[in-house]
Protein backbone atom coordinates (compact mmCIF):
# COMPACT_ATOMS: atom_id res chain seq x y z
CA UNK A 1 0.00 0.00 0.00
CA UNK A 2 2.85 2.42 0.47
CA UNK A 3 6.13 1.86 -0.67
CA UNK A 4 9.52 3.93 -0.47
CA UNK A 5 12.40 3.38 -2.61
CA UNK A 6 15.80 4.98 -1.70
CA UNK A 7 14.20 7.94 -0.49
CA UNK A 8 16.10 11.19 0.90
CA UNK A 9 16.24 14.44 2.41
CA UNK A 10 18.39 16.81 2.67
CA UNK A 11 18.78 20.37 4.13
CA UNK A 12 21.86 21.67 3.35
CA UNK A 13 24.38 19.62 4.92
CA UNK A 14 21.91 17.81 6.98
CA UNK A 15 20.12 14.42 6.25
CA UNK A 16 17.03 14.55 7.23
CA UNK A 17 15.71 11.35 5.77
CA UNK A 18 18.53 9.06 4.29
CA UNK A 19 18.03 6.42 2.15
CA UNK A 20 14.66 5.00 3.30
CA UNK A 21 13.30 1.62 2.30
CA UNK A 22 10.30 0.17 3.35
CA UNK A 23 7.02 -1.59 2.47
CA UNK A 24 3.40 -1.18 4.25
CA UNK A 25 1.23 -3.82 3.33
CA UNK A 26 -3.16 -2.73 3.07
CA UNK A 27 -4.69 -3.00 6.55
CA UNK A 28 -1.39 -2.61 8.57
CA UNK A 29 -1.05 -0.29 11.23
CA UNK A 30 2.56 0.92 10.81
CA UNK A 31 4.42 2.81 13.58
CA UNK A 32 7.41 4.97 13.07
CA UNK A 33 9.19 5.49 16.33
CA UNK A 34 12.08 7.35 16.89
CA UNK A 35 13.33 10.52 18.62
CA UNK A 36 12.24 13.97 17.96
CA UNK A 37 14.70 14.81 14.89
CA UNK A 38 14.53 11.09 13.47
CA UNK A 39 12.79 12.61 10.24
CA UNK A 40 9.77 10.75 11.23
CA UNK A 41 7.75 13.66 10.29
CA UNK A 42 9.84 14.97 7.10
CA UNK A 43 9.08 11.12 5.78
CA UNK A 44 5.59 11.72 6.24
CA UNK A 45 5.57 14.84 4.91
CA UNK A 46 7.37 13.83 1.61
CA UNK A 47 4.82 10.64 1.57
CA UNK A 48 2.05 13.21 1.97
CA UNK A 49 3.51 15.88 -0.96
CA UNK A 50 3.81 18.73 1.53
CA UNK A 51 8.10 18.64 1.37
CA UNK A 52 9.79 17.39 -1.85
CA UNK A 53 12.53 14.61 -1.74
CA UNK A 54 15.71 15.32 -2.75
CA UNK A 55 15.86 11.58 -4.03
CA UNK A 56 14.41 8.72 -4.26
CA UNK A 57 10.55 7.23 -5.00
CA UNK A 58 7.42 7.11 -3.00
CA UNK A 59 4.35 4.86 -3.92
CA UNK A 60 0.50 5.19 -2.25
CA UNK A 61 -1.81 2.41 -3.88
CA UNK A 62 0.42 2.01 -6.72
CA UNK A 63 0.74 5.32 -7.48
CA UNK A 64 4.18 7.78 -7.30
CA UNK A 65 3.25 10.30 -5.19
CA UNK A 66 5.66 13.47 -7.36
CA UNK A 67 3.54 11.95 -10.79
CA UNK A 68 0.27 11.13 -9.41
CA UNK A 69 -0.29 13.93 -7.55
CA UNK A 70 -4.28 14.09 -7.70
CA UNK A 71 -4.74 10.31 -7.47
CA UNK A 72 -2.28 10.00 -4.53
CA UNK A 73 -4.49 13.34 -2.83
CA UNK A 74 -7.45 11.20 -3.21
CA UNK A 75 -6.30 8.20 -1.85
CA UNK A 76 -4.75 9.49 1.70
CA UNK A 77 -6.15 11.34 4.84
CA UNK A 78 -3.78 13.30 7.07
CA UNK A 79 -3.53 14.16 10.83
CA UNK A 80 -0.45 16.66 10.82
CA UNK A 81 1.51 16.22 14.54
CA UNK A 82 0.38 20.72 14.79
CA UNK A 83 -3.02 21.71 15.32
CA UNK A 84 -4.31 22.93 11.64
CA UNK A 85 -8.25 22.90 12.08
CA UNK A 86 -10.07 26.26 10.68
CA UNK A 87 -10.31 27.91 13.92
CA UNK A 88 -13.24 30.83 12.53
CA UNK A 89 -15.38 27.45 11.36
CA UNK A 90 -17.53 25.34 13.52
CA UNK A 91 -17.05 21.80 13.59
CA UNK A 92 -19.11 20.64 11.14
CA UNK A 93 -17.89 23.58 8.78
CA UNK A 94 -14.57 22.17 9.39
CA UNK A 95 -15.64 19.00 7.50
CA UNK A 96 -17.81 20.31 5.41
CA UNK A 97 -14.84 22.34 3.37
CA UNK A 98 -13.09 19.73 3.27
CA UNK A 99 -15.89 17.30 1.64
CA UNK A 100 -16.38 20.17 -0.66
CA UNK A 101 -12.36 20.03 -1.58
CA UNK A 102 -12.55 16.26 -2.31
CA UNK A 103 -15.62 17.31 -4.53
CA UNK A 104 -18.01 14.99 -2.63
CA UNK A 105 -21.81 15.55 -3.74
CA UNK A 106 -23.99 17.32 -1.31
CA UNK A 107 -25.65 14.37 0.03
CA UNK A 108 -22.90 12.35 0.74
CA UNK A 109 -21.27 15.36 2.77
CA UNK A 110 -24.16 15.43 4.86
CA UNK A 111 -24.02 11.54 5.40
CA UNK A 112 -20.67 11.64 6.13
CA UNK A 113 -20.58 14.53 8.46
CA UNK A 114 -23.12 13.01 10.82
CA UNK A 115 -21.13 9.73 10.57
CA UNK A 116 -18.02 10.86 11.52
CA UNK A 117 -18.98 13.49 14.03
CA UNK A 118 -20.63 10.30 16.22
CA UNK A 119 -17.77 8.63 15.66
CA UNK A 120 -15.94 10.84 17.13
CA UNK A 121 -18.14 11.75 20.13
CA UNK A 122 -18.33 15.31 18.89
CA UNK A 123 -22.06 15.18 17.21
CA UNK A 124 -23.29 17.46 20.06
CA UNK A 125 -20.41 20.05 19.60
CA UNK A 126 -21.07 20.05 15.60
CA UNK A 127 -22.18 23.93 15.83
CA UNK A 128 -19.40 25.08 17.82
CA UNK A 129 -16.10 26.98 16.84
CA UNK A 130 -13.55 25.15 16.62
CA UNK A 131 -11.31 27.73 19.13
CA UNK A 132 -13.69 26.91 21.92
CA UNK A 133 -12.33 23.10 21.53
CA UNK A 134 -9.78 21.20 24.27
CA UNK A 135 -6.83 19.89 22.78
CA UNK A 136 -8.30 16.36 23.15
CA UNK A 137 -11.70 17.37 20.98
CA UNK A 138 -9.44 19.25 18.33
CA UNK A 139 -7.30 16.10 17.92
CA UNK A 140 -10.47 14.06 17.39
CA UNK A 141 -11.81 16.50 14.77
CA UNK A 142 -8.75 16.34 12.80
CA UNK A 143 -8.91 12.44 12.79
CA UNK A 144 -12.73 12.93 11.51
CA UNK A 145 -11.86 15.49 9.02
CA UNK A 146 -9.03 13.34 7.59
CA UNK A 147 -11.48 10.52 7.09
CA UNK A 148 -13.68 12.92 5.64
CA UNK A 149 -13.34 11.69 1.91
CA UNK A 150 -12.66 7.61 2.89
CA UNK A 151 -9.30 7.45 2.26
CA UNK A 152 -7.30 4.14 1.75
CA UNK A 153 -4.13 5.11 3.48
CA UNK A 154 -3.93 7.44 6.75
CA UNK A 155 -1.08 9.42 8.33
CA UNK A 156 -0.95 10.18 11.74
CA UNK A 157 1.99 12.11 12.58
CA UNK A 158 1.87 11.93 16.98
CA UNK A 159 -1.43 11.59 16.97
CA UNK A 160 -1.15 11.64 20.72
CA UNK A 161 1.30 14.03 21.28
CA UNK A 162 0.29 16.55 24.19
CA UNK A 163 -2.90 14.82 25.33
CA UNK A 164 -3.73 13.35 28.70
CA UNK A 165 -3.94 9.47 29.00
CA UNK A 166 -7.56 9.41 28.87
CA UNK A 167 -7.84 11.12 25.65
CA UNK A 168 -5.03 9.05 24.41
CA UNK A 169 -6.92 5.80 25.02
CA UNK A 170 -9.45 7.28 23.09
CA UNK A 171 -7.68 8.12 20.08
CA UNK A 172 -5.92 4.15 19.82
CA UNK A 173 -9.71 3.18 19.86
CA UNK A 174 -10.30 5.70 16.97
CA UNK A 175 -7.61 3.93 14.82
CA UNK A 176 -8.40 0.22 15.97
CA UNK A 177 -11.56 1.11 14.82
CA UNK A 178 -11.28 2.52 11.60
CA UNK A 179 -8.03 0.13 10.69
CA UNK A 180 -10.88 -2.65 11.09
CA UNK A 181 -12.64 -0.80 8.71
CA UNK A 182 -10.34 -1.68 6.22
CA UNK A 183 -7.69 1.71 6.40
CA UNK A 184 -4.15 1.06 6.18
CA UNK A 185 -2.49 3.75 9.01
CA UNK A 186 1.07 4.96 9.10
CA UNK A 187 1.82 7.24 12.53
CA UNK A 188 4.97 8.40 13.73
CA UNK A 189 5.12 7.98 17.39
CA UNK A 190 7.93 8.86 20.06
CA UNK A 191 5.88 6.91 22.71
CA UNK A 192 7.06 3.69 23.20
CA UNK A 193 3.59 2.28 24.83
CA UNK A 194 1.55 3.76 21.29
CA UNK A 195 4.41 1.62 19.15
CA UNK A 196 3.82 -1.32 21.51
CA UNK A 197 -0.13 -1.70 21.91
CA UNK A 198 -1.40 -0.26 18.77
CA UNK A 199 1.09 -0.77 16.11
CA UNK A 200 1.51 -4.47 13.90
CA UNK A 201 4.92 -3.41 12.37
CA UNK A 202 7.15 -1.10 13.49
CA UNK A 203 10.05 1.02 11.88
CA UNK A 204 13.14 2.38 14.24
CA UNK A 205 14.18 5.48 12.84
CA UNK A 206 17.45 7.45 14.35
CA UNK A 207 18.87 10.23 12.49
CA UNK A 208 16.93 10.09 9.28
CA UNK A 209 17.73 5.89 9.25
CA UNK A 210 15.70 3.14 9.48
CA UNK A 211 17.65 0.97 11.84
CA UNK A 212 15.23 -1.76 12.43
CA UNK A 213 11.59 -3.35 11.28
CA UNK A 214 9.40 -5.97 12.10
CA UNK A 215 6.53 -6.69 14.43
CA UNK A 216 7.00 -5.29 18.05
CA UNK A 217 7.18 -9.52 19.42
CA UNK A 218 9.99 -9.75 16.62
CA UNK A 219 12.27 -6.88 17.64
CA UNK A 220 12.06 -7.78 20.96
CA UNK A 221 13.10 -11.41 20.01
CA UNK A 222 16.40 -9.94 18.45
CA UNK A 223 17.53 -8.52 21.46
CA UNK A 224 16.51 -11.21 23.83
CA UNK A 225 12.73 -10.91 25.10
CA UNK A 226 13.53 -10.96 29.27
CA UNK A 227 15.76 -8.30 30.69
CA UNK A 228 17.59 -8.75 34.09
CA UNK A 229 17.55 -5.38 35.88
CA UNK A 230 19.76 -5.05 38.88
CA UNK A 231 20.51 -2.31 41.37
CA UNK A 232 24.63 -2.22 41.79
CA UNK A 233 26.07 -0.14 44.35
CA UNK A 234 22.83 2.58 43.71
CA UNK A 235 23.44 2.23 39.85
CA UNK A 236 20.68 0.44 37.87
CA UNK A 237 21.91 -1.35 35.16
CA UNK A 238 19.87 -4.34 33.01
CA UNK A 239 21.55 -7.22 30.87
CA UNK A 240 18.59 -8.80 27.80
CA UNK A 241 18.43 -12.75 27.68
CA UNK A 242 16.62 -14.94 24.58
CA UNK A 243 15.27 -16.95 27.45
CA UNK A 244 13.91 -16.88 30.96
CA UNK A 245 16.09 -19.74 32.13
CA UNK A 246 19.16 -17.80 30.89
CA UNK A 247 17.30 -14.40 32.85
CA UNK A 248 16.72 -16.89 35.82
CA UNK A 249 20.08 -18.10 35.94
CA UNK A 250 21.69 -14.75 35.44
CA UNK A 251 19.96 -13.00 38.33
CA UNK A 252 20.67 -15.96 40.28
CA UNK A 253 24.58 -14.82 40.66
CA UNK A 254 23.44 -11.48 41.06
CA UNK A 255 23.29 -9.69 44.57
CA UNK A 256 21.22 -7.09 45.62
CA UNK A 257 17.66 -6.05 44.21
CA UNK A 258 16.83 -7.84 41.28
CA UNK A 259 14.06 -8.01 39.04
CA UNK A 260 12.98 -9.94 35.90
CA UNK A 261 11.28 -8.25 33.59
CA UNK A 262 9.86 -8.93 29.91
CA UNK A 263 11.80 -6.85 27.06
CA UNK A 264 10.41 -3.23 25.98
CA UNK A 265 10.52 -1.58 22.66
CA UNK A 266 12.49 1.07 24.79
CA UNK A 267 15.17 -1.73 25.58
CA UNK A 268 14.84 -2.52 21.71
CA UNK A 269 15.88 1.26 20.72
CA UNK A 270 18.16 1.48 23.38
CA UNK A 271 20.24 -1.71 21.97
CA UNK A 272 20.08 -0.52 18.66
CA UNK A 273 21.06 3.55 19.10
CA UNK A 274 22.31 3.38 22.93
CA UNK A 275 20.39 6.17 23.82
CA UNK A 276 16.88 6.24 25.41
CA UNK A 277 14.02 7.46 22.77
CA UNK A 278 13.39 10.60 24.47
CA UNK A 279 17.16 11.41 24.83
CA UNK B 1 -15.73 25.42 -9.43
CA UNK B 2 -12.87 24.63 -6.54
CA UNK B 3 -12.97 28.04 -6.35
CA UNK B 4 -15.84 28.52 -5.45
CA UNK B 5 -15.34 26.42 -1.91
CA UNK B 6 -12.54 28.58 -1.36
CA UNK B 7 -14.28 31.27 -1.69
CA UNK B 8 -17.06 29.87 0.45
CA UNK B 9 -14.70 29.08 3.50
CA UNK B 10 -14.45 33.13 3.53
CA UNK B 11 -17.40 34.22 3.28
CA UNK B 12 -18.69 31.47 6.27
CA UNK B 13 -16.25 33.74 8.08
CA UNK B 14 -17.26 36.84 6.83
CA UNK B 15 -20.99 36.30 7.77
CA UNK B 16 -20.04 35.77 11.17
CA UNK B 17 -17.50 38.62 11.30
CA UNK B 18 -18.84 41.42 9.10
CA UNK B 19 -19.69 44.19 11.75
CA UNK B 20 -16.29 43.52 12.80
CA UNK B 21 -15.23 43.92 9.67
CA UNK B 22 -17.24 47.01 8.75
CA UNK B 23 -16.54 48.85 12.02
CA UNK B 24 -12.86 48.69 11.61
CA UNK B 25 -12.99 49.69 7.66
CA UNK B 26 -15.47 53.01 8.70
CA UNK B 27 -12.86 54.68 11.20
CA UNK B 28 -9.85 55.60 8.36
CA UNK B 29 -12.12 56.67 5.95
CA UNK B 30 -14.16 58.96 8.40
CA UNK B 31 -10.71 60.65 9.51
CA UNK B 32 -9.40 60.91 6.12
CA UNK B 33 -12.92 62.63 4.67
CA UNK B 34 -13.34 64.65 8.04
CA UNK B 35 -9.46 65.72 8.34
CA UNK B 36 -9.18 66.24 4.27
CA UNK B 37 -12.42 66.71 2.81
CA UNK B 38 -14.15 68.70 4.99
CA UNK B 39 -11.36 70.16 7.02
CA UNK B 40 -8.64 70.91 5.47
CA UNK B 41 -10.46 70.56 2.58
CA UNK B 42 -13.04 73.43 2.81
CA UNK B 43 -11.35 76.28 1.50
CA UNK B 44 -9.95 74.32 -1.20
CA UNK B 45 -11.38 75.04 -5.02
CA UNK B 46 -10.55 72.42 -7.84
CA UNK B 47 -11.52 73.35 -11.91
CA UNK B 48 -13.83 70.75 -11.40
CA UNK B 49 -15.70 71.68 -8.22
CA UNK B 50 -14.90 70.86 -4.53
CA UNK B 51 -12.33 69.39 -3.34
CA UNK B 52 -14.30 66.96 -1.78
CA UNK B 53 -15.38 65.97 -4.76
CA UNK B 54 -12.19 66.10 -5.67
CA UNK B 55 -11.01 63.52 -2.53
CA UNK B 56 -13.93 60.75 -2.50
CA UNK B 57 -12.41 59.09 -5.54
CA UNK B 58 -9.04 58.68 -4.16
CA UNK B 59 -9.84 57.67 -1.08
CA UNK B 60 -11.93 54.83 -2.42
CA UNK B 61 -9.03 53.95 -4.78
CA UNK B 62 -6.76 53.88 -1.40
CA UNK B 63 -9.14 51.93 0.38
CA UNK B 64 -9.84 49.51 -2.04
CA UNK B 65 -5.76 48.58 -2.27
CA UNK B 66 -5.57 48.29 1.18
CA UNK B 67 -8.84 46.34 2.21
CA UNK B 68 -7.73 44.24 -0.63
CA UNK B 69 -4.29 43.44 0.02
CA UNK B 70 -4.86 43.29 3.48
CA UNK B 71 -7.75 40.66 3.17
CA UNK B 72 -5.62 38.00 1.26
CA UNK B 73 -2.17 39.13 2.33
CA UNK B 74 -3.22 38.82 6.20
CA UNK B 75 -5.23 35.60 5.71
CA UNK B 76 -2.51 33.90 3.67
CA UNK B 77 0.23 34.58 5.61
CA UNK B 78 -1.11 33.83 8.75
CA UNK B 79 -2.75 30.73 7.74
CA UNK B 80 0.58 29.58 5.75
CA UNK B 81 3.00 30.24 8.76
CA UNK B 82 1.03 30.40 12.14
CA UNK B 83 -2.47 28.74 11.70
CA UNK B 84 -1.15 26.11 8.93
CA UNK B 85 -4.66 25.95 7.77
CA UNK B 86 -3.00 26.44 4.34
CA UNK B 87 -1.83 22.93 4.38
CA UNK B 88 -5.64 21.61 3.82
CA UNK B 89 -5.72 23.16 0.56
CA UNK B 90 -2.08 21.93 -0.83
CA UNK B 91 -3.39 18.37 0.35
CA UNK B 92 -6.66 19.34 -1.21
CA UNK B 93 -6.90 17.84 -5.19
CA UNK B 94 -7.59 21.29 -6.42
CA UNK B 95 -5.34 23.28 -8.32
CA UNK B 96 -2.81 26.19 -7.72
CA UNK B 97 -5.07 28.43 -9.97
CA UNK B 98 -8.28 27.54 -8.14
CA UNK B 99 -7.31 27.86 -4.45
CA UNK B 100 -5.88 31.64 -6.00
CA UNK B 101 -9.17 32.72 -7.22
CA UNK B 102 -11.48 31.98 -4.36
CA UNK B 103 -9.02 33.95 -2.18
CA UNK B 104 -8.37 36.89 -4.62
CA UNK B 105 -12.29 36.85 -4.92
CA UNK B 106 -13.18 36.93 -1.21
CA UNK B 107 -10.68 39.56 -1.00
CA UNK B 108 -12.58 41.50 -3.94
CA UNK B 109 -15.46 41.63 -1.94
CA UNK B 110 -14.37 42.49 0.89
CA UNK B 111 -12.68 45.61 -1.05
CA UNK B 112 -15.69 46.09 -3.10
CA UNK B 113 -17.88 46.49 0.32
CA UNK B 114 -15.58 48.67 1.97
CA UNK B 115 -15.40 51.18 -0.85
CA UNK B 116 -18.93 50.95 -1.19
CA UNK B 117 -19.20 52.31 2.58
CA UNK B 118 -16.76 55.04 1.93
CA UNK B 119 -19.23 56.20 -1.47
CA UNK B 120 -22.06 56.27 0.86
CA UNK B 121 -20.43 58.08 3.25
CA UNK B 122 -18.85 60.66 0.74
CA UNK B 123 -22.00 61.38 -0.76
CA UNK B 124 -23.51 62.18 3.07
CA UNK B 125 -20.50 64.56 3.74
CA UNK B 126 -21.98 66.18 0.48
CA UNK B 127 -19.77 65.25 -2.43
CA UNK B 128 -21.46 65.27 -5.41
CA UNK B 129 -20.25 61.96 -7.77
CA UNK B 130 -21.48 60.09 -11.09
CA UNK B 131 -21.39 56.39 -10.32
CA UNK B 132 -21.74 54.28 -13.06
CA UNK B 133 -21.33 50.65 -13.75
CA UNK B 134 -17.66 51.25 -15.21
CA UNK B 135 -16.83 53.48 -11.74
CA UNK B 136 -17.62 49.48 -10.38
CA UNK B 137 -15.87 47.61 -13.30
CA UNK B 138 -12.75 50.06 -12.33
CA UNK B 139 -12.38 49.86 -8.47
CA UNK B 140 -13.23 46.14 -8.61
CA UNK B 141 -10.19 45.55 -11.07
CA UNK B 142 -8.49 47.45 -8.41
CA UNK B 143 -9.33 45.43 -5.81
CA UNK B 144 -9.06 41.86 -7.40
CA UNK B 145 -5.44 43.30 -8.72
CA UNK B 146 -4.54 44.41 -4.68
CA UNK B 147 -5.81 41.04 -3.23
CA UNK B 148 -3.68 38.81 -6.01
CA UNK B 149 -0.59 41.16 -4.65
CA UNK B 150 -1.76 40.25 -1.22
CA UNK B 151 -1.52 36.88 -1.78
CA UNK B 152 2.11 36.92 -3.73
CA UNK B 153 3.23 38.70 -0.26
CA UNK B 154 1.48 36.12 1.96
CA UNK B 155 2.74 33.19 -0.04
CA UNK B 156 6.77 34.40 -0.71
CA UNK B 157 7.00 36.60 3.00
CA UNK B 158 8.11 34.85 6.07
CA UNK B 159 7.14 36.79 8.81
CA UNK B 160 4.09 38.79 10.54
CA UNK B 161 6.77 41.60 11.01
CA UNK B 162 7.74 41.65 7.49
CA UNK B 163 4.40 41.08 5.98
CA UNK B 164 3.74 45.20 8.15
CA UNK B 165 7.33 46.32 6.50
CA UNK B 166 5.52 45.50 3.23
CA UNK B 167 2.67 47.79 4.44
CA UNK B 168 4.49 50.09 5.46
CA UNK B 169 7.24 50.66 2.30
CA UNK B 170 5.29 49.72 -0.37
CA UNK B 171 1.38 49.83 0.15
CA UNK B 172 0.87 53.14 2.22
CA UNK B 173 3.73 55.49 0.52
CA UNK B 174 1.06 54.61 -2.47
CA UNK B 175 -1.80 55.53 -0.87
CA UNK B 176 -0.63 59.00 -0.58
CA UNK B 177 1.16 59.09 -3.44
CA UNK B 178 -1.01 57.78 -6.27
CA UNK B 179 -3.15 61.11 -7.14
CA UNK B 180 -5.27 59.94 -4.17
CA UNK B 181 -5.10 63.48 -2.22
CA UNK B 182 -3.57 65.64 -4.77
CA UNK B 183 -2.84 64.93 -8.30
CA UNK B 184 0.32 62.58 -9.23
CA UNK B 185 1.55 65.09 -12.15
CA UNK B 186 1.95 67.72 -8.96
CA UNK B 187 5.09 65.35 -8.14
CA UNK B 188 8.54 66.30 -8.44
CA UNK B 189 9.91 64.75 -12.39
CA UNK B 190 11.15 61.66 -10.92
CA UNK B 191 8.90 60.86 -8.56
CA UNK B 192 5.78 61.87 -11.01
CA UNK B 193 7.41 59.34 -13.59
CA UNK B 194 7.86 56.85 -10.97
CA UNK B 195 4.53 56.95 -9.35
CA UNK B 196 2.51 57.53 -13.14
CA UNK B 197 3.46 53.71 -13.55
CA UNK B 198 1.99 52.71 -10.61
CA UNK B 199 -1.63 50.47 -10.70
CA UNK B 200 -3.22 52.44 -7.94
CA UNK B 201 -2.33 56.28 -9.77
CA UNK B 202 -4.36 54.83 -12.56
CA UNK B 203 -7.04 53.91 -10.41
CA UNK B 204 -7.37 56.96 -8.75
CA UNK B 205 -7.17 59.36 -12.20
CA UNK B 206 -10.11 56.77 -14.03
CA UNK B 207 -12.16 56.61 -10.89
CA UNK B 208 -12.00 60.77 -10.58
CA UNK B 209 -12.80 60.82 -14.19
CA UNK B 210 -15.60 59.10 -14.53
CA UNK B 211 -17.00 60.16 -11.04
CA UNK B 212 -17.15 63.59 -12.73
CA UNK B 213 -19.83 62.46 -15.00
CA UNK B 214 -16.08 61.53 -18.07
CA UNK B 215 -16.13 58.45 -19.96
CA UNK B 216 -13.48 55.57 -19.14
CA UNK B 217 -9.64 56.34 -20.01
CA UNK B 218 -9.00 53.25 -22.20
CA UNK B 219 -4.81 53.42 -21.51
CA UNK B 220 -5.83 53.12 -17.63
CA UNK B 221 -8.17 50.19 -17.78
CA UNK B 222 -5.90 48.23 -19.88
CA UNK B 223 -2.77 49.01 -17.39
CA UNK B 224 -4.98 47.99 -14.57
CA UNK B 225 -6.09 44.52 -16.13
CA UNK B 226 -2.45 43.84 -17.30
CA UNK B 227 -1.80 44.19 -13.23
CA UNK B 228 -4.34 42.19 -12.36
CA UNK B 229 -3.06 39.55 -14.88
CA UNK B 230 0.25 39.87 -14.23
CA UNK B 231 -0.04 39.62 -10.20
CA UNK B 232 -2.78 36.94 -10.27
CA UNK B 233 -0.17 34.96 -12.64
CA UNK B 234 2.46 35.55 -9.99
CA UNK B 235 -0.16 34.39 -7.37
CA UNK B 236 -0.30 30.84 -8.69
CA UNK B 237 3.10 30.30 -9.54
CA UNK B 238 4.04 30.94 -5.90
CA UNK B 239 1.66 28.56 -4.81
CA UNK B 240 2.58 25.95 -7.34
CA UNK B 241 6.04 26.01 -5.97
CA UNK B 242 4.78 24.39 -2.65
CA UNK B 243 2.72 22.21 -3.86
Amino acid sequence: MIETRGLNKSYGQLRAVADLNMKIEEGEIFGLLGPNGAGKTTTIRMLTMLTRPTSGEAFIAGHEVSRDLDRVKRAIGVVPQHMNLDQELTARENLELHGRLHKMPAAERRRCIAELLAFVELADRADDLVSRFSGGMKRRLMIARALMHQPRVLFLDEPTIGLDPQARRRIWDLVRQMNGDGVTVLLTTHYIEEAEVLCHQVGVMDHGKLIALGTPAELKERVGRFAVESLNGGEAAYTLYGTREEALRSAGHLEGGVAIRETSLEDVFIQLTGRRVGG
Amino acid sequence: MDFYTVFWREMRVFQRTWWKFLASRLVSPVLYLTAFGWGLGRNIRTDSGSYLDFVVPGIIALSAMTTSFNATGNGVNMSRLYYNTLEEYLIAPISPASLVLGKVLAGTVRGLISSLVILVLGILFGARLAVTGWFFAVTGTTCFLFAALGVVAGMTINSHEDMANFSTFIILPMAFFCGTFFRAENLPGIVAGVVSILPLTHTSYALRLLAAAGTIPVASALVLASYAATFFAAAVWTVRRVC
